[in-house]
């Protein structure tokens, strides 16, 4: 009989590592398949896509209160990031030209059928507004779209949470409550930093405030994450790999990130240069936050004690 | 369509929308029987033409397959178990054998998942892949509780067992059943499968393999029950099997209540920036 091992390199050196499991498995082999999905594709179309969705939203926001140069910022972002990250999907299928077959159907129970819809969605309607903007023809129907993007654009932003959570992957599929929010906040940070960066700061100011909303709430989804707050099923294992590894390393990287980067939010209404530093970093910390989601699904699925022992204790505890 | 994302349903091919659907169809794989030949792996890579896998050696007793796959439909498991004698001194040394296969789940999270409708239901309950239709997104692998699903990637679509749906549609058994010398493989109607299984348990408990005990067939479970079930002589996690496996889509509409929740807070975050005057 094989008991199977604790795994996880550098697991001693973790703070709140858990005790070492004991349970049995066949040769230590994975119960699951590690994800297909790769970086930088699966992280990069994460948060493009987010940022895509919080910037039409605010790009509708400011074109309704006469804020016109954020307007334009938040139109040509939310295109250019929605472009980017379908390329990024299409780059990651395995057969890149059967990619229409994403609008072969419309299936509910598919939450990647779902989101390809609200994609195209997206797609369409950003664009529209950006060419709009760009070349002043037709202002009435480019204002249709961007309102239009403003209702796609927060489902963008979250619907990426259910993709991941509806798997049989532990730490994706536990944090279903916790991904959607952390994607919220991840989102509204990235677009507020991009709104920072590209808009003069006399008109930047909700970019400003959505950038500090958007850090509290990512930095309070992350730590619940990572300290296994809201997991149902034996907390402390589930979300052991959003701390250990190379998880844990972009999780408290972007963590980091994020901190300095609200920081430089605060300072940015009085600085331009703030405003450009802050931005980057909230951009980098929206980043480490989405690759260390990816890492953490990997570990995950490929060590069987994530997968064996919390259906074991659902049979023996009655 | 009740219960159509989770818990028993009585027949599955009529809830995937076939009319008057021939009886569902499954396996009985009897691992007390397995004498771990892998003619059911050799038989089911000749007749659906399932490329190889490598050629490694993994050292883990007789098996150098190592696990289900996209290009391994059938796998051998082979557990080596020491324990002390009953009496006297020494050991004794068992082999467990055992051929896995997909599941074919009532609840087939491959399936709910699966973007393109690449993944069907057939009018025999079971599940397949639509190779003209996948396009590789790999929903399927990360879906699947039993990892069984995988993507070829020189070829980039996701491929696992169709229960021989080329055969059985003509009346003839699965490629791997076909072959198993020992019967421990055996096709059939699932309730009948099933009536001889639990014959066949109750023979095993009446001789003292107390240890015996079946696998999937249990309607009640996490995916619904399995159209490949199993008679085991250990715990599933020893074959590699989750022990308790729940099909992901059962907490979907609770997600999609989650995901909108923080949609509305996203737009919610935007609006309350603009409440300032700069």
């Amino acid at each position: 009989m094989r008991p199977g091992r604790d795994g996880g390199r550098g697991a001693g050196r973790e703070e709140r590592m858990v005790p070492r499991a004991e349970f049995r498995s066949y040769y230590g082999r994975p119960v699951l398949k590690k994800p297909r999905w790769k970086a930088p594709h699966m992280p990069g179309y994460l948060y493009l896509g987010g940022l895509s969705g919080a910037s039409s939203t605010m790009a509708a926001l400011a074109d309704a209160t006469g804020r016109p140069r954020l307007a334009l910022t938040g139109r040509l972002t939310a295109a250019a990031a929605v472009a980017g990250g379908a390329g990024l999907l299409i780059a990651e299928l395995g057969r890149p030209k059967r990619v229409l077959n994403m609008l072969r159907v419309f299936k509910p129970t598919s939450p990647m059928s779902v989101g390809s819809w609200i994609l195209a969605g997206q797609g369409g309607f950003t664009m529209a507004a950006a060419a709009s903007a760009v070349t002043g023809i037709a202002p009435g129907l480019g204002r249709a779209a961007g309102a239009a993007a403003a209702v796609t654009g927060p489902f963008v932003a979250t619907y990426t949470g259910v993709v991941l959570a509806d798997t049989a992957v532990p730490a994706w599929h536990e944090a279903y409550r916790h991904l959607p929010l952390l994607f919220t906040g991840s989102s509204l940070a990235s677009g507020g930093a991009i709104g920072m960066i590209a808009t003069p700061r006399g008109d930047a100011g909700p970019a400003r405030r959505m950038a500090l909303i958007g850090a509290g709430l990512e930095l309070a989804a992350a730590g619940a994450l990572e300290r296994g707050v809201g997991l149902r099923e034996r907390p402390d294992l589930v979300s052991e790999p959003y701390r250990a590894g190379r998880a844990g390393v972009f999780l408290r990287s972007g963590r980091a990130l994020t901190v300095a980067g609200a920081a430089g939010a605060v300072a940015a209404g009085r600085s331009r240069v703030a405003g450009v530093v802050a931005g980057l970093a909230l951009t980098g910390g929206a980043l480490c936050t989405r690759f260390a989601v990816l890492y953490a699904g990997h570990a995950s699925a490929e060590d069987p004690k994530y997968t064996v022992v919390p259906q074991r204790e659902r049979l023996t505890t009655p | 369509m009740s219960n159509s994302l989770y818990g028993p349903l009585p027949d599955v091919a009529e809830d995937a929308g076939y009319t008057e659907p021939p009886e569902r169809r499954g396996f009985f794989t009897d691992t007390s029987v397995c004498i771990g030949c892998k003619a059911c792996e050799v038989a089911c890579k000749e007749w659906n033409a399932v490329p190889d896998d490598g050629f490694a050696l993994t050292g883990m007793s007789y098996d150098n397959t190592g696990a289900l796959g996209a290009s391994t439909w059938r796998h051998v498991a082979f557990v080596e178990q020491t324990r002390p004698h009953q009496v006297g001194d020494g050991v004794d040394t068992r082999w467990l054998m055992a051929s896995d296969v997909c599941k074919h789940c009532t609840h087939a999270a491959c399936l709910d998942v699966c973007p393109t409708g690449a993944l069907i239901r057939t009018e025999f309950g079971t599940v397949v892949v639509q190779e003209d239709i996948c396009n590789g997104c790999a929903y399927c692998v990360s879906a699947c509780p039993y990892g069984v699903i995988d993507r070829r990637e020189d070829d980039g679509r996701a491929w696992k067992c169709t229960l021989c749906y080329d055969r059985i549609g003509d009346g003839l058994e699965p490629a791997c059943a076909k072959a198993c010398p020992t019967d421990s493989i055996q096709y059939g109607p699932l309730d009948e499968l099933r009536e001889r299984a639990s014959a066949r348990l109750n023979t095993l408990h009446e001789e003292g393999v107390t240890e015996a005990r079946l696998y999937g067939e249990d309607d009640s479970d996490g995916v619904g029950g399995a159209g490949a079930f199993f008679l085991l002589l250990d715990e599933p996690e020893v074959y590699g099997l989750p022990p308790d496996p729940v099909v992901t889509t059962r907490d979907l509409p609770a997600m999609w209540r989650w995901a909108g929740g923080a949609a509305l807070a996203l737009a919610g975050g935007v609006a309350l920036s603009f409440l300032g005057r700069r």
